[in-house]
């Protein structure tokens, strides 16, 4: 298939926005939301202290971004973007409508979130000073909401990449997408692009050294791992599935060996141009590795020193954002690139 | 619920009108739909005989050749050089002037100083009778370079001819043998009754050394190699003679196969069949005591096919029959012996005469029906050989191909297989007698016509169109001792004759609706140098004047002086006459006229028309009034309802007479025109039931057609088994009588004018037959250019593959590639070769080759074909085109990728030092020898890199 | 609506006859003629006259090279190959479409394609195995055979001509349309015979066009394991030569 820019801008961004957004409103669902601090006003009444999850706000706001603009992106491959409204009314079968439907769906608890939090942190109560930024003290602010939106932010963003994933799975036609590890493999990478992107993000609050990235960073080094055994079990089954053949296609393979004499023309048409894409072997080759190192070796690798070395976190952290999201790319490109569509099968190729 | 404007009662159009389609020269009746004025939709005419409703690729694509934006729009005139394109629009006015001057010059100089040469015109039935008025005898229409060599070996033989003039018996032949056929001009008829022989389960076999197309659907593919169907028909007749599974009833009764062939080698009549003193054939009968010798044509009696006689003046004589018989039981035409050249193995050959005797003579049709034969004999059955052949091209188009064609016509004679149930039919107005009469015209009369049609049929060597010393006085050397029969002329050659003043300059080059400038030229490259080769001396060109009528912006536009716009086909009047070439079927007379149905939008005018008009300028005999007042004011229509040719037989058969009420003959009737639009645009006139077969002996038929006018008298045609016609040019070579051939021409017209068909191999040098035809010493035509020529006669071995091309079922010739849909399904061309000889020479698929031949090499793309004979190689024809034509994009894939194998084909056969001694064509009809070309195939440095090349030897490109 | 239909009593669809199709591509410019001008169209080209014209064509004819096994060695055939819509009964190209405007009619079962609700996501096209589906960035909806629909039941048009257009223009009339869900019609009973097929089943499209196999060839050569035909010598008895008619009493 041939590999569009549209498409794979669209699920590697949305795909790690949600990874993130899953991450955060995980975060705000059940990790810890505010905790009596020891400071007293001047009324003397001790403060209750409240954090964002990961003690970064800036990072839902980076996530949303990378959402919105995924989304975005995907509408670029539509011959007729400005009827795009129309994708999310056949949900019942459809799950590039699901999707759609899924993906509005979810904005509404984020955009709650991204308010509430916004205006938490613009008034501090009774003008004691916040000490950090994404920080603030707030005896009146509503746990019990924020866990509720941060559930449904997590549910929804789960959902939405289910549904991306299984646009693809659900393709008979093309064999290396209807195929077993594409969803979990969809899931798996999203999740790690998020870690990525809250543990690069999450370094913006300026805030030091918290825990709560200790998570990120063993996640990281984690999911890694996961990502590359299940890209490298996509890569075997894939190799090992056979290609149709002509006379398979045509139904004359009873007769003898088919072979290709005459295209319909001699020139590429729709169908070849979309997808007869072809990509020699030992060039995919080459892209796996690439895709293997840069999206997970290299983020792992830097995850371990940032464990060790906290002094040089930062950096680090957005050289492994850098590295995974180009490694990304690469692997969502080969997903599209190394992809056979069965009508090949009636041509010379 | 979705789909809110989805009507489905949408009418087509406004209007539907009836015409006749001219994408192809099948000419298929159409109905065009209009919307508003504009062409909607393009269908067939279910009412039509010809194509039953279906139409075929190119005539659904024939809305977007009617608003091809490659149609001319203006008449031009030349401003800078020749081939250069450049053009100045001109007025009608200027245009007509302009070539009532010129033409008028050459009317009051040397009428014959005219060439006028037509392509795929359809109106031979005008332009040959205004050749005629003219009074030049040059002019021919395609036929010499298509496939003269099926009609003359047809019309010397049968009175018709697998040509166009007959066809298999769709209904109910059970054995078809499909002799190099891809296309053919019967595009649909063939294709909706192969369709019925295969609802029916009847055998198709493909003789053919590609399996494509029609052979695709074939039962068996008989891939034999080029040039070598001679040799295979022959091994038929061979197996059939010795099994004595031969039709000798059918043999006596409708063929000559009894004459008594005279037999004295000395005499001046040896080989001649014996006559009685009023000229009656003779023949031996078994008599109840003795042989005696009777009429030939006498009826009730036993002719004996075998045997010598001594006639009356006491010489001996044998029945045709026997000397045939003596040819073909002859060891050379053994299964064995024939096997390895033909590609065929002997067990095939022998089964497939095993198959042809078993559907002939055991599953025989017995038809319940009366009819009378010509000699007023009652008979209540018709019995059927149901085995058809049909043969096209892949015959004809090698210089040995009257003779093959011959041999397939005595092939069908011996099964008794032509014009009965089941087998090879006749279309009406044939058959006609063999040879028909009309001899080709040679004299002009005091009003300067010419006292015949310039084209005809030769019966003797007095027919011929030579000089005192006999030499040819046809600018294509038609007609003359190098090509006797040459029926259809040489359009092939009259580029190269004209450039070299061979045998005389002419002043123009009138052409019609013929790409000269590319695919229809042999040699292009130097055909192409020739249209702009200056004569040194006067600076001048060596061919003056070149006008061209084309619709479209051809090749050869770019090399005309003058160019007469024509309208699309669409937009005029036309007539399809069974004076030209009918489009009957079996069973019925019919013929067509095309009406305008939408108006041009252009300034362009019907050629018809045009003609018409300069011939009244011209003031030719037949084309003014007593008053030198133009007769046919109102163009082609008009004269296509009252032109007569004879009394009360014009160009349309049907609704003839003052109230229409007439069929073939009548008064010319003013509402005719009207009367074939009210019928769909077509008139039919069926065969009547007791004459649908053995026609060329059935009074029942004999008497319609006569009443048609297709024949003079109820004589029945008698099959020319023994073509005794030959014999009179070979005894001329000999040096018997007063018109005898010129030393050098004895040899050939010696060899090739056998009265019995044989097999010789192709007439090249380059196929290892460097003394074929035996060519004096004095050189009858300089070569047109110098260059680094081959060795004439160098072995096979070094050109060890045939190049021949094939038609697309979806392209016609060069008009296909202007089409926008038509172009997608082939913008370029492949060299198909066999995957076997690709591996030989080390050539994978999609590779970029040289194909090498005498004339040069061209850089081709390779694609292997398992259905390709191992010694062949192919590719479709005319998809290559040339850069500025078309209106097409310069790097068009037709320009740069696609290819013509034209550029290889020499148009004459040379000698050693690369002079041209005679025309690359058979040596009794002149017909083009387009697939006697042999090649080699030789790797390129980088066979992944795209892109075509022609490189020539010497100058021309 | 994207959810199929009810199975439909009418399953109306073409059976194409490798046996006899020639490959002359007739019913592919013929159906490009015909939706061109007519409502499910333009059917645009794009670079009509330059160096890659490639348009949109509903119907595209292949062919192929088959090798087949005999007792002497190998017999090559060449087999021509329409392929356009199988308007199939559970098709994910229906179901795939996120707007609806890919949907299957559940009156005769023909699969359209609504460009007025058509977003151009060629989702359809991707979920097809037959290439049945065809885009264009000039329009930037999806096209696709209709089956004619604006023929076949068009009271404009006689009777007669109430038929695809691709079927109308067949000259070897290798193209038959009719209700596959009707046992008794004349297409249903031409499958039954001829044993057609369908493309693909693995997909569980469940097309409804069928194909006719290439009947056996009749060339003598016995196929792979059949036993050779007997060598029937047609001039075993070799009688003498010409003179073997001397004899022979015809009748003229
Ligand atoms: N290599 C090779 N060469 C071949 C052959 C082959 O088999 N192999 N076949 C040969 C044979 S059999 C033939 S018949 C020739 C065919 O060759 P031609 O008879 O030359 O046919 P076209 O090449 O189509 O050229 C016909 C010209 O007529 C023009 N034309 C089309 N419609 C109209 C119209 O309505 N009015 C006018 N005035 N002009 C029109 C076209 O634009 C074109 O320029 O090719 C020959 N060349
Ligand atoms: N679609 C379409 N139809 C056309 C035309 C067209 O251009 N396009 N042109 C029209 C014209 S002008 C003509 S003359 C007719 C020609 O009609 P065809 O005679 O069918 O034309 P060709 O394609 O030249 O066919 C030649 C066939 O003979 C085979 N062949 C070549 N050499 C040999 C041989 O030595 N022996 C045998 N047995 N076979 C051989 C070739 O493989 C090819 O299949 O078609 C007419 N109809
Ligand atoms: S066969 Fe020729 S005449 Fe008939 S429809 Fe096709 S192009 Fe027109
Ligand atoms: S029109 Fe008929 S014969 Fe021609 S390609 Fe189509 S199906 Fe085959
Ligand atoms: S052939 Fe393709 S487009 Fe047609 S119904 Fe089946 S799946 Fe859908
Ligand atoms: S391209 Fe149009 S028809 Fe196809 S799935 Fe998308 S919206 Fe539906
Ligand atoms: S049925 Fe109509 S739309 Fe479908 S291929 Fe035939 S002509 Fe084209
Ligand atoms: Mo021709």
């Amino acid at each position: 298939m041939r590999p569009t820019f549209s498409i794979i801008a669209f699920t590697v961004l949305s795909g790690i926005g949600y990874g993130a957004w899953f991450l955060f409103g995980l975060g705000a669902a059940i990790g810890p939301a505010c905790s009596a601090g020891g400071l007293s006003g001047p009324s003397g009444a001790t403060l209750t202290s409240c954090h964002a999850p990961f003690d970064s706000f800036a990072a839902l706001l980076v996530a949303s971004a990378c959402v919105a603009v995924g989304l975005l992106c995907s509408l670029g491959h539509l011959g007729k973007p400005q009827r795009a409204w129309r994708a999310v009314s056949q949900w019942r079968t459809s799950w590039l409508s699901r999707e759609g439907a899924i993906a509005l769906l979810t904005f509404v608890p984020a955009a709650v979130l991204v308010v509430r939090y916004g205006l938490a942190l613009q008034s501090p109560t009774d003008g004691v000073a916040v000490t950090e930024l994404h920080r603030w003290n707030d005896a009146s602010w509503d746990e019990t909401g924020n866990r509720l939106l941060g559930g449904l932010v997590a549910l929804g963003s789960l959902a939405t990449v289910f549904c991306t994933a299984n646009i693809y799975a659900s393709l008979k036609p093309i064999r290396a997408w209807h195929e077993r590890h594409v969803v979990p493999a969809y899931l798996l990478l999203g999740l790690y692009g998020g870690t990525l992107l809250l543990h690069a993000t999450t370094t913006l609050s300026g805030a030091t050294w918290h825990r709560d990235r200790l998570v990120l960073l063993v996640g990281t080094i984690a999911l890694a791992a996961g990502c590359g055994w299940i890209k490298l079990r996509y890569w075997r089954s894939i190799d090992a599935q056979s290609s149709i053949a002509a006379g398979q296609a045509t139904g004359l393979e009873t007769l003898g060996v088919v072979r290709a004499f005459e295209a319909p023309h001699t020139e590429e048409n729709y169908l070849l141009h979309e997808m007869g894409f072809m990509l020699a072997r030992k060039h995919a080759r080459a892209l796996r590795r690439i895709a293997l190192v840069a999206a997970f070796a290299v983020p792992a690798l830097l995850a371990a020193v940032a464990l060790a070395l906290p002094a040089v976190q930062v950096a680090i952290a957005w050289l492994a954002l850098a590295s995974g999201l180009a490694g990304l790319f690469v692997e969502r490109w080969l997903f599209f690139a190394e992809a056979k569509h069965a009508v090949t099968a009636y041509y010379r190729r | 619920m979705p789909h809110a404007h989805l009507n489905l009662h949408a009418p087509t159009g406004d209007v539907v009108k009836t015409t006749t389609c001219y994408m192809c020269a099948c000419r298929c009746g159409i109905r065009v739909h209009l919307d508003d004025g504009r062409v909607r939709y393009i269908d067939g005419n279910p009412q039509h005989p010809v194509n039953r409703g279906v139409i075929c690729a190119k005539g659904s694509a024939g809305i977007m050749q009617h608003y091809s934006p490659a149609r001319l729009s203006k008449p031009l005139l030349r401003v800078g050089e020749r081939g250069a394109r450049a053009f100045r629009e001109i007025e009608w006015d200027e245009a007509l002037a302009l070539a009532t001057q010129w033409l008028g010059d050459i009317r009051a100089r040397n009428p014959d100083e005219l060439a006028f040469f037509t392509g795929r015109d359809q109106s031979q039935a005008l332009t040959g009778w205004w050749a005629q008025q003219f009074g030049t005898i040059n002019y021919a229409a395609h036929g010499g370079f298509c496939s003269v060599n099926m009609a003359a070996a047809g019309m010397y033989t049968l009175g018709g001819s697998f040509w166009e003039f007959g066809e298999p018996d769709w209904e109910l032949t059970r054995y078809l043998m499909l002799w190099g056929v891809a296309e053919d001009h019967d595009s649909n008829p063939i294709k909706l009754g192969l369709g019925k022989l295969k609802a029916r389960g009847a055998k198709i076999v493909a003789v053919n050394p590609v399996r494509t197309g029609y052979g695709a659907i074939a039962d068996e593919w008989v891939p034999i190699n080029p040039g070598t169907d001679g040799l295979l028909a022959g091994a038929l007749i061979h197996a059939l003679l010795h099994a004595d599974r031969v039709d000798l009833d059918y043999l006596v009764r409708y063929t000559n196969a009894h004459h008594l062939v005279i037999r004295a080698p000395e005499a001046p009549d040896d080989g001649m069949i014996a006559r009685d003193a009023d000229g009656h054939a003779l023949c031996a009968a078994r008599g109840d005591d003795a042989v005696r010798i009777v009429r030939a044509d006498a009826i009730g009696i036993a002719p004996l096919v075998v045997g010598e006689v001594r006639l009356a003046d006491g010489r001996v004589a044998v029945p045709a029959f026997q000397l045939f018989a003596e040819r073909f039981m002859a060891d050379d035409y053994a299964p064995e012996a024939v096997a390895t050249t033909c590609g065929v193995d002997a067990q095939t050959i022998r089964r497939l005469a095993r198959e042809l005797a078993d559907v002939a003579f055991e599953q025989a049709i017995h038809l319940p029906q009366r009819w009378t034969d010509a000699w007023g004999r009652e008979h209540a059955e018709m019995i059927g050989r149901p085995v058809a052949m049909h043969a096209m091209r892949g015959i004809s188009a090698h210089a040995n191909g009257f003779h093959t064609c011959r041999s397939l016509h005595l092939l069908q004679m011996i099964l008794g297989a032509i014009d009965t149930p089941g087998s090879f039919r006749y279309q009406p107005p044939y058959p006609k007698t063999a040879p028909p009469p009309n001899r080709p015209g040679r004299a002009r009369k005091a009003d300067g016509a010419l006292d015949a049609g310039p084209l005809g049929y030769v019966h003797a060597p007095d027919d011929l169109v030579v000089d005192a010393r006999g030499e040819p006085r046809r600018i294509d050397k038609a007609f003359s001792w190098q090509h006797p029969f040459a029926a259809h002329g040489m359009l092939q050659n009259v580029i190269a004759n004209a450039c070299a003043g061979d045998p005389y300059r002419i002043d123009t080059l009138f052409l019609f609706m013929a790409n000269m400038g590319w695919n229809s030229a042999m040699n292009t490259g130097a055909t192409r140098a020739m249209l702009c080769e200056r004569d040194p001396a006067s600076g001048e060109y060596r061919i003056p004047h070149v006008i061209y009528a084309d619709a479209y912006d051809s090749e050869t536009v770019a090399f005309a002086d003058l160019v007469l716009p024509d309208t699309t086909y669409l937009e005029r009047y036309d007539c399809i006459s069974l004076l030209d070439r009918p489009i009957s079927d079996a069973d019925g007379a019919s013929d067509a006229i095309r009406q305008p149905v939408v108006q041009p939008d252009r300034d362009v005018r019907p050629f018809q028309d045009v003609l018409l008009d300069l011939g009244a300028r011209l003031r030719l005999p037949g084309l003014v009034d007593e008053q030198g007042a133009p007769k046919y004011p109102r163009g082609y229509a008009q004269y296509m309802v009252e032109h007569e040719r004879a009394p009360g037989i014009g160009l349309l058969a049907g609704w003839r007479g003052a109230g229409g009420a007439n069929d073939g003959v009548g008064t010319p009737n003013p509402d005719q025109l009207a009367r074939y639009v009210e019928h769909g645009c077509h008139w039919h006139r069926a065969v009547p039931a007791a004459g649908r077969y053995y026609k060329m002996a059935n009074r029942d038929y004999l008497e319609w057609a006569k009443s048609l006018a297709f024949v003079g008298s109820t004589q029945p045609v008698v099959l020319q088994f023994y073509a005794e016609t030959l014999q009179r040019f070979r005894l001329a070579a000999r040096g018997h009588g007063a018109m005898q051939p010129p030393e050098r021409e004895r040899a050939r017209v010696e060899r090739y004018f056998d009265p019995l068909p044989f097999h010789y191999p192709s007439l090249s040098p380059l196929a290892g037959e460097g003394a074929e035809g035996g060519w004096g010493e004095v050189s009858s035509q300089d070569a047109p250019h110098a260059n680094p020529l081959p060795q004439a006669g160098e072995p096979k071995a070094r050109y060890p593959l045939a190049a021949i091309t094939q038609r697309p079922m979806f392209m016609y010739h060069a008009w296909g590639s202007q089409n926008r849909w038509l172009r997608q399904i082939a913008t370029r061309n492949y060299l198909y070769l066999n995957p076997r000889t690709a591996a030989e020479h080390g050539v994978a698929d999609g590779d970029w080759i040289w194909l090498v031949g005498e004339r040069g090499r061209l850089r081709v793309q390779a694609r292997t074909h398992a259905g390709t004979a191992p010694g062949t190689v192919w590719s479709w024809n005319a998809i290559g085109k040339r850069k500025g034509a078309w209106r097409l994009a310069a790097d068009a894939p037709e320009n740069v990728d696609g290819f013509l194998l034209n550029h290889l084909i020499d148009e004459s056969l040379r000698d050693r030092d690369g002079r041209a001694r005679c025309a690359n064509a058979d040596p009794v009809t002149g017909q083009a020898a387009w697939f006697d070309l042999r090649v080699r195939i030789e790797r390129d440095a980088e066979p992944r890199r795209h892109g075509h090349r022609i490189e020539l030897a010497g100058a021309a490109g | 609506m994207t959810a199929l239909p009810p199975p439909s009593a009418k399953k109306l669809g073409l059976v194409i006859d490798l046996d006899t199709c020639v490959g002359c591509h007739a019913c592919a410019v013929a159906c490009k003629e015909w939706n061109d001008g007519g409502q499910f169209g333009p059917l645009p080209d794009e670079d009509p006259y330059g160096t890659q014209p490639h348009g949109v064509w509903f119907n595209r004819v292949h062919s192929y090279a088959v090798e087949q096994a005999t007792q002497g060695g190998t017999r090559e055939l060449t087999v021509h190959f329409p392929r356009s819509c199988l308007h199939c009964e559970t098709p994910a190209c229906v179901t795939v479409c996120p707007t609806g405007a890919s949907y299957k009619r559940a009156e005769d079962g023909i699969v359209l394609v609504d460009a007025d609700r058509c977003i151009g996501c060629q989702l359809c096209a991707w979920a097809c195995p037959y290439g049945a589906r065809e885009f264009s960035m000039e329009r930037g909806t999806m096209q696709k055979c209709t089956l004619c629909v604006d023929r076949i039941y068009n009271e404009t048009l006689d009777q007669a001509d109430r038929q695809p257009a691709c079927v109308m223009a067949c000259p070897t009339r290798a193209r038959h349309f009719g209700d596959l869900g009707d046992a008794q019609s004349p297409v249903s009973k031409l499958v039954a015979e001829r044993g057609g097929y369908a493309l693909m089943p693995e997909y569980d499209y469940q097309p409804v066009n069928r194909y006719l196999p290439p009947r056996p060839r009749r060339d003598g050569c016995a196929d792979a394991g059949a036993k050779p035909a007997p060598e029937e010598a047609l001039d075993a008895a070799q009688l003498p030569g010409v003179l073997r008619w001397l004899d022979r009493v015809l009748s003229r």
